[in-house]
């Protein structure tokens, strides 16, 4: 099994609502975020085109935030999730600093949090609350070694890419384009 | 990539960022519950809303968790306005709960050492001073003299406060400052309003057209979700707008029209169709009238002819006219919604009803289906006294064709300058801040010193609540019961609101302050209940549910009775006086209107100054969220979005803080920080409405940006309806601080 997400620029509309159903379902604290959205314009008017993404950890198959925590606590688990133990987190923050994406903050009461795909919902058949929210359906979550799942077909037949190839992360959040 | 994830979110919303981050002290103030705490899953209970951060009205679930408190909003699956789905500010409505600045307790304006200001007092003094007050106006000018100016579930409660009283004028900014012309246009074309949520099969259509309207932008919520499904299937999807809206960006033809010429590129369209003999006949055979002078009235009015007019090339022209017709009649040119631009608006909208007429498409698949409401029978209640005169008597006949009442109007007739016999002494203004929803605000602050009792019911401390002589704290939706939604969709659906935790504060529900106020009216009889679930309980038993069953559904979907679409082998009959879809409007020549649409040019911005123009963010509606701290927490501030061209000519740097004054001479309040981008042409800047709080107890919003209703002083009205123009006002840049300071 290897959880993935595949996002479809095309049809974001870059309003985040990812971003406030993750604050409430994961209760992150006001002013502090585990996904963002990012615009990206291209092109001189009225020639110019815009791209629209919903961000967040990669849960990377080669992940800089694994190898670098001196205590254990940011792990991987089945099905390739990047996770934190909290109790585990001793808050020194080298993870934070070796993401390339950026993907972690310090939460105020001593560990460090990011996205963690959801993981107590898929553990109760339930899709990311990013996902479920999402008014245009443009994010889709699965199995990519299910070749039946939406996520795998989605890779095959279209355009995608993923973010920061060159730092040879692995991620397993990608964009359709 | 080294920026924080604070500024990439930002940057969606204003450009270059320079943002702090929110306080973690703040999240206690606002009860946010420690991340680091298990949830017991045991302890989370489910409540029915539908949401009240907008008009589309989804209806959800409000999940609290095992202190009671709101922990989460989601949508409710059966509901056909938000599929399961709520957008950010349905998904961000718990801060309108959470929000410190929240109105609390009810406040009564007093002089104190020579100086006025707010004294916090019961509910009961409330009432009383409310109730002598009304009294007084009653016996002094007549209970008309009373008006409501409402929006949203409370002013329902008021609205029958006001027919128990005996005043029926009553009315919203909705109408006249948004989507009134749009009601006329079609209306007057197909004998049928628009109304909401807008009958459009975006589902099922090939070719979608957007004139100026930015749905992405706009968070219409089954909209977003079926324009998107749309893009998926691979439909046409053809943008209007002077701008690269979200919509246009994701458009097969994007016409960065030059703003203010719509109904030229409307009229070319139909002469393109008319004269290549691409519309509908069958059709148009069958139910339009008017045909042969429509012929007429657009044939000179080519694409050639609209490329100077425009600024979109004959060719572009023609082929997204062909376009339509290829999909046709499985193309929908959506009516939009905020369609108070230019002053002649229900003849832009009459045009745009048109072209969907003579492509086949009002009662088709993939264009409009008709909708159906379920009946739900009203609580018994006493008759209502007769009144005397309405709004409609001081108007004497203008206005004819307008449908709702017009909020302007009510205004005019509150002013001193107003000479007729029918005056308004006394306002309540519930849920909607009438600062900011009614343009020209100088005109609306003159009306307010000349009344008699301004009573402000809300939720935050709006702009309007300044003036006020009393205001009444509302609880949120979320705390209260409310009439049930009954919209009109594909299928008949009711959904209830229930409240998931008890009103904050001394806040209470709209409902309970009607109540009581009625019983120091003496007007108790029209209000026989203890609390409205027993009203909804009533309603749902008599159409053979319950309030009980309701708490475990939510939505109540019902059969429809009637066809979807026009069935094509019955007659149709449409509403208008011919009984036909109207090419030629016999309404409006009656009333001395062009029965066909005209183009008229408007005004240019001078030498040194540009167009204001104005549209929604997703996150954000209205005024009303600008200090929601979820919603806050996306977008703090709007900005000013200007072409590089217009930047580099008037010195103005990304990120730079200006000030804008207008044609009329005002300069902004607040300054605004410039976004330089390529989505916007040079004879235009753009930012979203809703900034620009000025009244000081919004503390996350006071001041932030600026707002759009400020520079709005060129008014130009619709003389077929009565709505406010408001996209002909024109802005240049202050750089430096003008001396003048705000005083709030």
């Amino acid at each position: 099994m290897r959880y993935a997400m595949v996002i479809d620029t095309k049809k974001c509309v870059g309003c985040s609502d990812c971003v406030v159903a993750c604050q409430n379902e994961n209760r992150v604290p006001i002013g502090y975020c585990r996904d963002w959205v990012i615009e990206h314009a291209k092109g001189t008017f009225p020639n110019v085109s815009i791209e629209l993404r919903s961000e967040r950890c990669n849960h990377c198959e080669n992940s800089p935030c694994v190898r670098c925590c001196p205590t254990g606590a940011s792990h991987y688990e089945d099905g390739g999730l990047v996770k934190v133990t909290r109790h585990e987190c001793i808050g020194c923050g080298a993870c934070v600093q070796s993401c390339p994406y950026d993907a972690r903050y310090s939460h105020p009461d001593g560990f460090v949090d990011k996205c963690t795909f959801c993981h107590h919902r898929l553990q109760e058949g339930k899709l990311p609350s990013c996902v479920s929210v999402c008014p245009t359906e443009c994010m889709y979550f699965g199995d990519l070694d299910d070749k039946e799942s939406k996520v795998y077909q989605l890779l095959q037949n279209r355009n995608w890419k993923i973010l920061a190839p060159e730092v040879g992360t692995k991620p397993h959040v990608y964009y359709l384009i | 990539m080294n920026k924080s994830r604070r500024e990439f979110i930002k940057l969606s919303a204003i450009g270059a960022g320079g943002l702090v981050l929110a306080n973690p002290l703040l999240n206690a103030m606002i009860g946010q519950v420690n991340a680091a705490e298990p949830m017991d899953a045991s302890k989370i209970k489910r409540f029915p809303t539908y949401c009240e951060v907008c008009f589309w009205k989804c209806a959800g679930w409000v999940y609290t968790d095992e202190k009671g408190e709101i922990w989460k909003i989601e949508g409710n699956e059966d509901d056909p306005h938000s599929n399961g789905r709520f957008c950010p500010r349905g998904t961000g409505g718990l801060g309108m709960y959470n929000d410190p600045d929240r109105l609390k307790t009810p406040l009564m304006r007093v002089e104190e050492n020579g100086k006025q200001t707010f004294k916090e007092v019961s509910w009961d003094k409330a009432f009383r001073f409310i109730a002598e007050k009304m009294n007084k106006i009653k016996e002094e000018s007549g209970p008309e003299s009373l008006a409501l100016f409402k929006h949203g579930s409370g002013g329902a409660h008021f609205g029958k406060l006001f027919k128990a009283f005996g005043s029926k004028n009553i009315t919203a900014p909705s109408y006249a400052q948004c989507r009134g012309p749009r009601e006329v246009g079609f209306n007057t074309t197909f004998g049928s309003n628009i109304n909401s949520p807008e009958p459009v099969d975006l589902e099922n259509t090939k070719c979608l057209v957007l004139i100026g309207n930015h749905i992405g932008e706009n968070m219409h919520n089954s909209h977003v979700q079926e324009m998107s499904k749309a893009i998926d299937r691979g439909a046409t999807i053809i943008t209007v707008d002077p701008r690269l809206s979200t919509a246009a960006s994701k458009s097969k033809y994007w016409l960065p029209i030059k703003p203010a010429t719509d109904i030229a590129l409307l009229l070319a369209w139909m002469n393109v169709i008319v004269s290549e003999e691409l519309y509908d006949k069958k059709y148009i055979e069958q139910y339009a009238y008017g045909l042969e002078d429509l012929q007429a009235h657009v044939a000179d009015k080519t694409p050639e002819w609209a490329e100077k007019i425009t600024s979109i090339s004959a060719d572009v022209i023609r082929q997204t006219a062909r376009e339509m017709a290829f999909h046709a009649p499985a193309t929908l040119i959506h009516p939009g919604r905020h369609v108070t631009w230019y002053g002649d608006d229900t003849q832009r909208l009459r045009a745009m009803a048109m072209l969907n007429a003579l492509l086949g498409s009002w009662g088709r698949k993939g264009g409009f289906y008709f909708p159906e409401k379920a009946k739900v029978p009203s609580y018994p209640h006493p008759g209502y006294p007769p009144v005397n005169w309405t709004w409609k008597d001081h108007l004497d006949g203008t206005y004819a064709l307008a449908g709702s009442s017009i909020a302007n109007v009510f205004v005019d007739m509150s002013h001193p300058d107003n000479e007729s016999d029918y005056k308004i002494k006394g306002w309540f203004v519930v849920g909607t801040n009438l600062i900011s929803t009614i343009p020209d605000t100088q005109r609306t602050l003159e009306a307010i010193q000349n009344l008699d009792l301004l009573v402000v019911v809300d939720t935050m401390p709006m702009e309007i609540t300044g003036y006020a002589d009393i205001i009444l704290p509302e609880c949120t939706y979320l705390e209260r019961y409310d009439d049930m939604r009954v919209s009109p969709n594909r299928f008949p659906n009711v959904a209830v609101r229930v409240p998931a935790v008890k009103p904050k504060y001394l806040s209470k529900p709209s409902d309970w302050i009607v109540r009581k106020l009625a019983k120091k009216l003496k007007l108790s009889k029209h209000f026989n209940y203890e609390s409205y679930g027993e009203v909804i309980d009533w309603q749902l038993k008599q159409m053979g549910s319950s309030l009980a069953e309701m708490k475990e559904k939510g939505v109540l979907k019902m059969e429809r009775k009637t066809p979807m679409f026009i069935d094509e082998d019955d007659y149709h009959e449409f509403g208008t006086s011919t009984g036909m879809i109207e090419l030629y409007s016999l309404d409006l020549e009656m009333e001395g209107f062009d029965p066909i649409p005209n183009y008229t040019p408007h005004p240019e911005p001078p030498q040194g100054f540009y167009r204001l123009n104005y549209g929604r963010a997703p996150m954000h509606t209205f005024g009303r969220t600008a200090n929601n701290p979820n919603l806050n927490e996306l977008m703090s501030e709007n900005c000013l979005w200007v072409n590089p061209f217009v930047a580099a000519d008037n010195n103005l740097e990304n990120g730079q803080e200006v000030w804008l004054k207008n044609q009329d001479g005002v300069v902004s309040d607040f300054p605004i920080k410039v976004r330089v981008t390529e989505r916007i042409g040079k004879d235009n800047v753009y930012m979203v409405h809703g900034f620009g709080r000025a009244n000081k107890k919004l503390k996350r919003s006071f001041g932030k940006g600026i707002s759009d209703s400020q520079l709005i002083t060129n008014v130009m009205v619709d003389p077929v309806m009565g709505g406010t123009g408001m996209r002909g006002n024109f802005v240049s840049f202050v750089t430096d601080k003008p001396e003048s300071e705000v005083i709030s």
